[in-house]
């Protein structure tokens, strides 16, 4: 695309996501897993940002007055449920042709949502502070993590919270997320990982603490093959898994 | 495609939910969705009056456990249970015409399972006149009557119908409540597979002399089974199975003659019997919607799955489907989901088709297998009954599943 990329960003890796950028709401498209396992991302993040904000989530708009900023938003599969929920979210995307798709739909979806072409490095930079940060599925992107969970730490207010998820680095989530996921299921493109990105929870701790955050919480996001369905676990954390931090 | 007229349109939407059919399924759906935060519009074609009849006209429901469970979370149980009447136990029996008294099978009691009755009967205008009033009261649902939908059109954002006078509804997620004769499953080219099974239904209250105990009886005659199912009072409703012929030639003949075609088959076990309320017939059919969900629709009780109501399962089966569209419409609304997204209406189908085509089989295979006078079958069912009757284990799965304990149970389902 040529835009000129700032900050901890992989050029390489954002060129593979824009190739796929207008399939993003087709839930049976290029991003069925990101679909399957949307239900449950939600169910974690509505339940950390109900509990750590206390909000009853039967409400109509239960995040009301909150602040979200979703980093790596791409198409909007989680921006659009957290503004029906009530919150003030803003988008950024590293992908610039992420942005127009993700405004097509909410224009489509009666939502008002400011996404933007930015980076976390960037809006940080900028001064912006937010409640919640989202950082689901990009730090196995990132060149440099501490960087950019540093950038992630200073976008909160004293009392934020940070949910952050990845993928596990040992055999087995080799086999499942780039063996199985790409090369077998072939849900995702080939190369759309590097297995040697990957970060295994404790380092994903030491780095969020390195950054000035506090670890809450942290569970696995596990896909049975039989039942076809993704639940969340207290003990495997194996392949998939999603942490809560907040900022002292 | 992003014209901003669009988001405006979408903001303004008449409510969360249309649900076209304001009969026992489309007034519950509208009282569940009211339960989880979501504004319904029912629109029943009938004009006033007709869903509010109050003389006793026949009509009973025999509820599941499960189904009694769902008007509970839904507050409604209060109401209905003074004039609910329990079914502690159900005999299944063999027989002939004229054979009075052939019971043979089996026996089930409630006491064998630690939920309680397997079900209640309820009269159709108790139950009816409780779900009208409940919609009325609710402040998330407009019920408009003599509101005949003439078209609908489905936008990748929102559903829209026409009603007959030009105006025009719109909604996130458009409900077919609209019988087996769906018009909005039609009109959104959704085909049926159905047949007949070449018998018709006779249904009507009866009184008796003895009373019944709360006990219901499923008795299987060549013609076809009779259901005896206790109501109220000395009273119970039958569902009486007939080929076509025969149902036409009973229902033509006045009260006195169709009581002395009754009675060999009904035999004196309740001492003497009377008509109490009005004679319908309906004739048995499966008609199966060939998808329950489309784009930003689904499908509920008849207009999904038409079963024939041998065991007042047609029912039954609609309040199962009521209970699990509320679940995932539930979850989708806390997640922030949109509710009408071809993901979220996938749970529903999913979930249902399974449930829906075992329903259907085993009525099918129920009715096939019952309605025979060949010696080898009734041996073998005879044999089968006996069985099931003297395995403990057996007894408990076939009075779980009558109480429609079997299968995933949705939340407002659970004890």
């Amino acid at each position: 695309m040529g835009n000129v990329m700032s900050g901890t960003v992989d050029a390489s890796e954002i060129a593979k996501f824009e190739a796929m950028a207008a399939e993003w709401w087709d839930p049976n498209g290029k991003f069925k897993p990101l679909h399957m396992l949307n239900p449950l991302r939600l169910d974690y993040i509505t339940t950390q940002i109900a509990g750590e904000f206390d909000r009853d989530l039967t409400t109509p708009r239960p995040f009301e007055g909150l602040r979200l900023l979703d980093i790596g938003c791409g198409g909007g599969l989680l921006c659009e449920p957290m503004t029906r929920l009530g919150a003030t979210v803003i988008g950024v995307d590293a992908a610039e042709r992420n942005i127009p798709v993700a405004r097509a739909h909410a224009a489509q979806s009666g939502l008002e949502i400011d996404y933007r072409h930015t980076t976390a490095e960037a809006m940080a930079e900028s001064g912006e502070q937010f409640d919640v940060v989202l950082n689901m599925e990009v730090i196995e992107h990132v060149a440099d993590p501490l960087a950019y969970l540093t950038a992630c730490q200073a976008l909160l207010r004293p009392g934020g919270l940070h949910i952050c998820s990845t993928i596990n680095r040992n055999p087995k989530s080799f086999a499942m997320a780039i063996v199985g996921a790409e090369y077998v299921m072939r849900w995702l493109p080939k190369g759309t990982h590097e297995w040697s990105k990957f970060i295994t929870p404790e380092e994903l701790y030491q780095l969020m603490r390195d950054a000035g955050l506090h670890p809450v919480d942290r569970k696995g996001m596990v896909f049975n093959p039989i039942s076809w369905q993704w639940r969340l676990s207290d003990r495997d954390l194996s392949v998939n898994y999603v942490t809560a931090a907040l900022k002292p | 495609m992003d014209n901003p007229a669009r988001a405006t349109i979408l903001r303004r939407m008449t409510s969360d939910l249309i649900i076209v059919g304001g009969g026992l399924n489309g007034a519950t759906l509208a009282l569940a969705a009211a339960e989880i935060g979501l504004s319904s519009t029912v629109l029943d074609a009938n004009p006033e009056g007709v869903q509010r009849a109050t003389g006793f006209d026949g009509r009973s429901y025999a509820l599941a456990l499960t189904s009694v469970r769902l008007l509970q979370a839904l507050d409604l149980w209060a109401d209905l249970a003074p004039d609910a009447q329990p079914m502690n136990r159900i005999r299944v029996s063999d027989g002939r015409v004229g054979d009075a008294a052939v019971f043979l099978g089996l026996d089930f009691q409630s006491a064998e399972i630690e939920e309680g009755p397997m079900g209640h009967m309820i009269e159709d205008r108790h139950l009816r006149a409780v779900l009208m009033d409940r919609m009325a009261a609710s402040p998330r649902i407009t019920h408009r009557l003599g509101a005949r939908v003439v078209a609908q059109e489905i936008s990748p954002h929102a559903a829209f119908v026409t009603l007959e006078d030009g105006e025009t509804l719109s909604a996130r997620l458009l409900i077919g409540a609209d019988g087996r004769q769906s018009g909005t499953a039609t009109r959104a080219g959704i085909r049926r597979t159905g047949w007949r099974y070449g018998q018709t239904a006779l249904v009507c209250a009866i009184a008796h002399e003895k009373p019944h105990d709360g006990t219901a009886h499923q008795l299987f005659l060549p013609p076809g089974p009779l259901a005896i199912l206790p109501l109220t009072g000395n009273r119970s409703s039958i569902v009486w199975s007939e080929t076509d012929a025969h149902a036409a030639a009973f229902n033509a003949l006045d009260d006195a003659d169709y009581l002395t075609i009754l009675r060999p088959r009904f035999g004196d076990f309740l001492g003497d019997i009377s008509i109490a309320g009005a004679r319908f017939t309906y004739p048995l059919n499966l008609t199966l919607a060939n998808a329950i969900t489309g784009e930003r629709l689904v499908l509920v009780g008849d207009a999904a799955h038409g079963v024939h109501p041998i065991a007042g399962q047609g029912l039954n089966a609609g309040l199962r489907d009521i209970a699990a569209l509320a679940d995932v419409l539930k979850h989708a609304k806390r997640r922030g989901e949109d509710i009408a997204s071809p993901v979220v209406l996938a749970r529903y189908a999913e979930w249902r088709r399974f449930d829906t085509a075992t329903l259907a089989l085993a009525t099918d295979i129920f009715n096939r297998l019952f309605s025979n006078d060949n010696p080898l079958v009734r041996a073998t069912r005879d044999l089968g009954m006996a069985a099931i009757n003297a395995v403990p284990e057996a007894r408990r799965s076939f009075i779980r599943e009558a109480a429609g304990l079997g299968g995933d149970l949705p939340e407002m389902m659970r004890a």
